[in-house]
């Protein structure tokens, strides 16, 4: 019997995993109902570049401006021991904070540490001050979290842990995105929400494994840090993350059951790209899209800003009402297909039983339409213009 | 926008080219548009890296800033962006026309026409809103002072993205938006936001189908996006060296003007097909017939210019931050108001747009079948012609007994809905009672009232509103609201506000 | 805790509210109470304005709807006969025969209405007028009133008593945007969302009994839809019973489903998954078939008031999320002989109760969820109308759905979050629900 990391393995093939991190956890929340994403993230495939080889380069990119800038806002936050933050945490958040003192948990004893080191190092520090009834809070710069997610250890470096406000821990994010006028993008606040959500949850389980403290020493407030209006000046913002939290572990637990995916999946299946020891992929592409075929996928649009198999996907979804949007796919009647909806708007084909009410709709749609246009609805469709009509007749 | 326009994307998959989802344009396109193209620099609150700019589409100006964080450079681009919007509008305060207040024979004048600026996309839209709210509070005396021009532009573009929220104004308009309410194309709403891709489907090049012009515009080299966010592999591999160049080359005069030159050409690349594109979206739709009411909602905009151009020649504030209490439910009462007028408007200008009522049964159309012209309800002198007559459609009723309806093609009247009975074959008859827009006597005139065999449509969107009632004065903004919201005053705060 | 002791309990925290009410002074000038699904609420704004009014202070009572309104004056009138109550109307009220009864004044102006120690009126039509000032105004379903209606009519008076249910379904509008997202005074939230953002020393007090929702409702409708403010039932295990006098003969699964719902207050029928249109013609004929089925064999309804009554067909609602879905229900119910049966969306059936309540779940034969679906407002309204038994009629495939539905809803800056979430919420009831399913056959 291979186990499930044994098997993960196999459907990754040679390379190393992809490390997961708190956005790709997150991320494990925005669309949970794809097959192909749950197993290629649980086995840690590098998506871009199993899609780049099956010749769908995902369009993801970052422009160093934006990195720079992010690291900039960072540092100016950071910066003395965290001063800018620490008034901000005093003026605009009106914590009580006693005098404060700064670790950095990165370097320590004179040079930079492995992980393991650090997470050995960060459960010590931050068990101690969970244990100890000390008034004086602590900045906790770049800890080293842990996470248990699919079987496999994960390493968390939330931006900072700040101690004892309010006799809690509170995890604080720097983002680059500005908060103006006090509103921000509602999504990038969204995804800062839930990858802070995955740095408590990791705490908590910190606090738990250690026995210093009960887990709710975390609080489920996190503390969002964001450039002013059109400036470089932080402003601060206390976010609530159990709605974050619930979703997480649901999600979190389901990856669990990864097995019951597993099963269904042959088990010779492989992502693998056979890459030569120049590390050029030599995997047949064809090969390599009928590999991937063979897990199902739940494609919508939304996949296009946020997974970088979003153009495989989309091919593979084309003629597919879902392809033009969850809405549209569901005004169809939840007709699957785009030529079975028009044959039956058009009446040229029997609906099944279960399609009788959707064909009703469609046929009344199409007759209004017809009836409103100036030239009636348009030419018939030509044949053979549609690719793989003849493969999807069948589904009329 | 349901199940009409989801066929007529299945439809545009099939034939390969975006569907009409309009046989009329909703919205006003103006002849003389000034079209706004911006480019942004990465990871910024909004950083202007450049932008084309005019109302002659042979002639744009381009405007690049070759140092995108430095605040003197900033504002020059903010300076420069003013004068040509000012300009502009200036176009538009050398004509006026006069038009009757109420019914009493008095008249008040307001501009002739009214300026209208388009722009790619939403981002386009966001940036013209941050841009107007990065610099109309600043000041041109001082220790900070800019161009006396910043903060009038400051006010305007804060003012025309404000417009932009009412679905009813054209005044600023986002292409990508403009198109996608006229045509459905063979992809997502999500993708429709790409305009080249968008316009692709609407008209593709010669020889190729929908998919693949919406195909081909996906790719940066291609297509450049049409902003304001730059395609992050130019910014590496490009974007990133030029500027460096041309911060490298300060005190060197020759190389200074040779690294502005390539960074000018380079931004030019990345800008000129989307400049090109709004154009081509403008005249797509001008290409349409205007709806009946298109005119009238320009007459809106042409009246809320002429005073907010007063507002501002009195030396009127700018904008505060946040609307206030009683600001903002003004606001949304407007907004609410806007909102069903247009729904109801389209309805009424747009067969196709009045299919969609008609799916959901919320409309329907068919033959009047039997009519009583000469009803009259109550006795005395409180007699009333009250006409009933029956319609006959295919069409789903799914109104109740009660509702009160409107047709298209007698705005001024009232029909409510007195019943709707199916009488075999799918056909449905409602009969409906008739009162208002029929003269005032016991006899309708001939053509007021729908005759037998006339072909009817009846609607439950109506283009009126329910007064709310009244809103306190701001100082009277009562405790339950936190009170009098304190007035604005300039701060230095506001004019020193850092732009870094 | 017996129902006499539910009802002294229940008692004393109506007493808090009025003691609450008198203590109100100088910048102290609300009170607020959240009022759980039949926990009396129209009972304490009848009490609290005869009292206030007894003591000689006139009261502006705010209602949402006419019916409301007709309600509340009709209530008014028969605690306290001796009161002067007015009925502030539009135009067009035509006064319904009840409120005529209640020897109230109706009038469509304040003038008419100036000796009156108790006004009532809609908040449309209170916003409509432009003076008079009361001491005391009593805002009745404040949380379904929009905060830009209380701007409206703030001004007319000094202090007030907000009540309402929060778990029921928001205030709405045809705008969507985030301009005022985050402010203490969006006119788009609710009335004492606003309040209380402005105002955060207000009182808020709970009503802490159900008399509507039996003792096999009371703790799930509460732990799904009420996290901060549990309530209990106001009858215990077996005080409500429902039994059906003929025995079943040939609708299998119907049958065992009413059976079910009769014995333990709750049941799912369960159709084969699939992916439907919205008026999901196999579901709604179902919802019919339960509702006919109820009444075939005799469905009989004992609780504390009564001793045994029969179910009869307008004492039973089937509750749908869309009105298409209501007129479908409708149409098959006139089909299956049982047209009294009342069917209508969340929306209209806000505030109204029955012995026995149909469910067609909101997200039933979809694939994907949608934030309006899965609002926890239209859910809890549809499960807390019943004073005896709710069944709720789906596809199989809900917590499939739910486990899918990616969140990634945006999330905005100074806005509380909101509890329940409506993912949650809808998690809990098919959690519930799994236990007491029914396949149709």
């Amino acid at each position: 019997m291979h186990t499930t990391e044994a098997r993960l393995d196999r459907i990754r093939g040679f390379a190393p995993p992809r490390p997961h991190n708190a956005r790709t956890i997150a991320a494990l929340t925005s669309n949970p109902g794809c097959a192909r994403r749950a197993i290629m993230d649980a086995a840690g495939v590098d998506k871009a570049r199993v899609a780049a080889h099956a010749g769908f380069r995902a369009p993801f990119g970052q422009s160093q401006f934006a990195i720079t800038r992010g690291n900039a806002f960072e540092a100016q936050v950071k910066a003395d021991g965290c001063a800018e933050l620490l008034r901000l945490l005093r003026e605009q958040l009106h914590l009580p904070i006693p005098e404060v003192s700064y670790d950095d948990l990165e370097y320590f004893g004179g040079e930079r540490r492995s992980h393991e080191a650090r997470h050995a190092r960060t459960r010590a520090l931050l068990g101690r001050a969970a244990a100890s009834g000390d008034d004086a809070g602590t900045m906790f710069d770049h800890p080293m979290l842990t996470l248990e997610v699919g079987g496999r250890r994960v390493y968390l470096e939330p931006d900072l842990i700040a101690f004892r406000l309010r006799d809690r821990f509170h995890v604080v994010e720097i983002k680059s995105f500005a908060v103006i006028d006090g509103q921000a993008d509602g999504g990038k606040v969204a995804a800062a929400v839930i990858q802070s959500a995955v740095y408590v949850l990791a705490l908590r389980q910190l606090m738990e494994a250690t026995a210093a403290a009960p887990p709710d020493i975390v609080a489920d407030e996190v503390i969002l840090v964001c450039p002013e209006n059109f400036s470089n000046r932080p402003v601060a913002a206390l976010l609530d993350v159990r709605k974050e939290l619930t979703v997480l572990q649901r999600q979190l637990a389901r990856l669990e059951r990864i097995e019951d995916l597993l099963d269904t999946l042959p088990a010779d299946l492989t992502f693998d790209l056979e890459a030569d020891e120049a590390g050029v992929p030599r995997r047949p592409p064809g090969e390599l899209a009928e590999a991937i075929r063979v897990v199902p996928a739940r494609y919508a649009p939304e996949c296009l800003s946020s997974c970088e198999m979003c153009f495989f996907c989309r091919d593979e979804a084309q003629g597919e009402t879902g392809a033009l949007g969850r809405d549209v796919r569901d005004d169809l009647g939840c007709v699957e297909y785009v030529p079975t909806a028009l044959a039956l708007a058009r009446g040229e084909a029997e609906p099944s039983p279960e399609q009788a009410e959707a064909a009703a709709v469609l046929r009344l749609a199409c007759r209004l339409r017809s009836e409103s246009l100036p030239g009636g609805e348009g030419p018939p469709p030509a044949a053979g213009r549609w690719p793989g009509e003849e493969a999807l007749g069948e589904a009329v | 926008m349901s199940t009409m326009t989801a066929l007529a994307r299945a439809l545009a998959v099939e034939q390969g080219v975006a569907q009409p989802i309009a046989t009329v344009r909703h919205v006003h396109i103006s002849d003389r548009p000034l079209v706004f193209v911006p480019l942004a620099l990465a990871g910024e609150a909004n950083a202007p890296l450049a932008a084309m700019v005019g109302d002659d589409r042979s002639d744009p100006h381009l405007l690049v800033v070759a140092q995108p964080r430095n605040r003197d450079q900033r504002f020059a681009f903010a300076a420069e962006l003013a004068r040509i919007f000012v300009l502009y509008l200036e176009l538009f305060f050398g004509a006026e026309e006069t038009v009757p207040v109420g019914r009493g024979g008095e008249q008040r004048t307001r501009y002739a026409d009214a300026p209208q600026l388009l722009v790619p996309n939403q981002g386009g839209i966001e940036f013209v809103a941050l841009l107007g709210r990065s610099t109309r509070f600043r000041r041109a005396e001082g220790e900070w002072a800019v161009d006396p021009a910043v903060p009038v532009l400051g006010q305007w573009l804060s003012w025309l993205a404000g417009r932009a929220e009412n679905p009813a104004s054209s005044m600023l308009l986002a292409m990508t938006g403009a198109l996608a309410r006229h045509w459905a194309s063979g992809q997502s709403a999500v993708e429709d936001q790409n305009l080249a891709a968008l316009a692709g489907w609407i008209d593709p090049p010669e020889g190729m189908t929908g998919q693949q012009a919406a195909a081909a515009a996906e790719d940066p080299l291609t297509w450049p996006p049409a902003g304001p966010a730059t395609d992050p592999t130019f910014d590496n591999e490009v974007l990133a060296r030029l500027i460096e160049n041309a911060a490298r080359a300060e005190g060197d005069e020759r190389a200074e003007r040779r690294a502005l030159r390539a960074l000018t050409e380079a931004l030019r690349g990345q800008i000129e097909p989307a400049w090109r594109l709004v154009w081509k979206s403008a005249d797509l739709l001008r290409a349409l017939p205007p709806g009946e009411h298109v005119a009238r909602r320009w007459d809106d905009d042409k009246d809320a210019f002429s005073l907010y151009a007063a507002y501002l020649r009195e030396g009127g504030a700018p904008q505060p931050r946040r609307d206030s209490a009683v600001t903002a439910a003004r606001r949304l009462a407007w907004l609410e108001r806007e909102t069903v007028r247009y729904a109801a408007q389209r309805a009424h200008d747009d067969p196709l747009v009045m299919a969609e009522q008609r799916l959901a049964g919320e409309a329907f159309a068919g033959q009047v079948i039997a009519a009583e012209p000469g009803r009259v309800v109550g006795s005395g002198r409180g007699r009333k012609l009250r006409p009933l007559i029956t319609v006959a459609t295919t069409d789903p009723v799914a109104i109740e007994e009660g509702t009160r309806l409107v047709s298209p093609s007698r705005p001024g009247q009232n029909a409510v809905l007195v019943s709707a009975a199916p009488a075999g074959e799918g056909l449905t008859e409602a009969v409906l009672e008739l009162s208002g827009g029929m003269g005032y006597g016991l006899i309708a005139p001939t053509g007021t009232i729908p005759e037998v065999g006339e072909q009817v449509c009846f609607a439950t969107l109506a283009d009126d509103w329910q007064p709310h009632g009244e809103l306190p004065l701001p100082e009277d903004t009562p405790w339950t609201h936190g009170g009098p919201p304190v007035p604005y005053q300039p701060a230095d705060e506001d004019v020193t506000e850092a732009w870094s | 805790m017996t129902v006499t002791e539910m009802a002294a309990h229940a008692a004393r925290a109506e007493q808090e509210v009025l003691a609450a009410l008198d203590r109100l002074a100088g910048d102290d000038r609300a009170v607020v109470v959240d009022s759980p699904p039949g926990a009396g609420k129209t009972t304490l704004v009848v009490r609290a304005a005869v009292t206030i009014a007894a003591a000689g202070e006139p009261v502006m009572v705010v209602a949402q709807t006419n019916e409301q309104v007709d309600d509340l004056v009709c209530r008014i009138a028969e605690a306290a006969p001796s009161l002067a109550v007015g009925r502030l109307s539009a135009a067009d009220y035509v006064t319904s025969p009840r409120v005529g009864l209640a020897g109230a004044l109706v009038a469509t102006g304040l003038d008419d209405l100036r000796s009156c120690a108790v006004t009532v009126a809609t908040a449309a039509k209170w916003a409509l007028t432009r003076d008079g000032s009361w001491p005391w105004a009593i805002v009745d379903e404040a949380y379904q009133m929009r905060s830009d209606m209380l701007l409206r009519i703030a001004g007319r008076f000094e202090r007030a008593l907000f009540v309402g249910d929060p778990g029921q379904l928001d205030p709405f509008s045809v705008v969507e945007t985030q301009r005022w997202t985050g402010l203490t005074w969006d006119p788009m939230v609710s009335a004492v969302e606003v309040l209380l953002r402005n105002n955060p020393s207000v009182q808020v007090l709970r009503l802490p009994v159900s008399w509507r929702l039996p003792a096999t409702a009371a703790p799930v409708v509460a732990e799904a839809f009420y996290p901060f403010g549990g309530f209990s039932s106001g009858t215990g295990p077996g005080e409500r019973s429902l039994s059906l006098r003929t025995r079943g003969l040939g609708a299998r699964a119907l049958d065992e489903c009413v059976e079910l719902a009769a014995s333990a207050g709750w049941a799912l029928y369960e159709l084969p998954p699939r992916q439907t249109v919205r008026t999901d013609a196999e579901a709604v004929a179902a919802c019919a078939a339960l509702a006919a089925r109820l009444l075939q064999r005799g469905c009989e309804a004992a609780s504390e008031v009564s001793p045994g009554a029969p179910v009869t067909a307008s004492r039973i609602a089937i509750g749908t999320a869309h009105r298409d879905q209501a007129r479908a229900v409708r149409k098959a119910l006139a089909g299956a002989g049982a047209p009294e049966v009342v069917a209508d969306t969340a929306n209209r059936l806000q505030g109204r109760e029955f012995d026995v309540t149909i469910v067609l779940h909101p997200l039933s034969g979809r694939r994907d969820a949608t934030a309006f679906h899965l609002e926890s407002g239209r859910l809890c309204v549809l499960t807390s109308r019943h004073r005896h038994a709710c069944i709720v009629v789906a596809r199989a495939g809900i917590p499939e759905l739910l486990d899918a539905h990616p969140a990634v809803e945006p999330v905005h800056l100074n806005v509380p979050a909101k509890f329940p979430d409506g993912w949650a919420a809808n998690q809990a009831i098919m959690a519930h629900l799994a236990d007491h399913k029914v396949r149709a056959s």
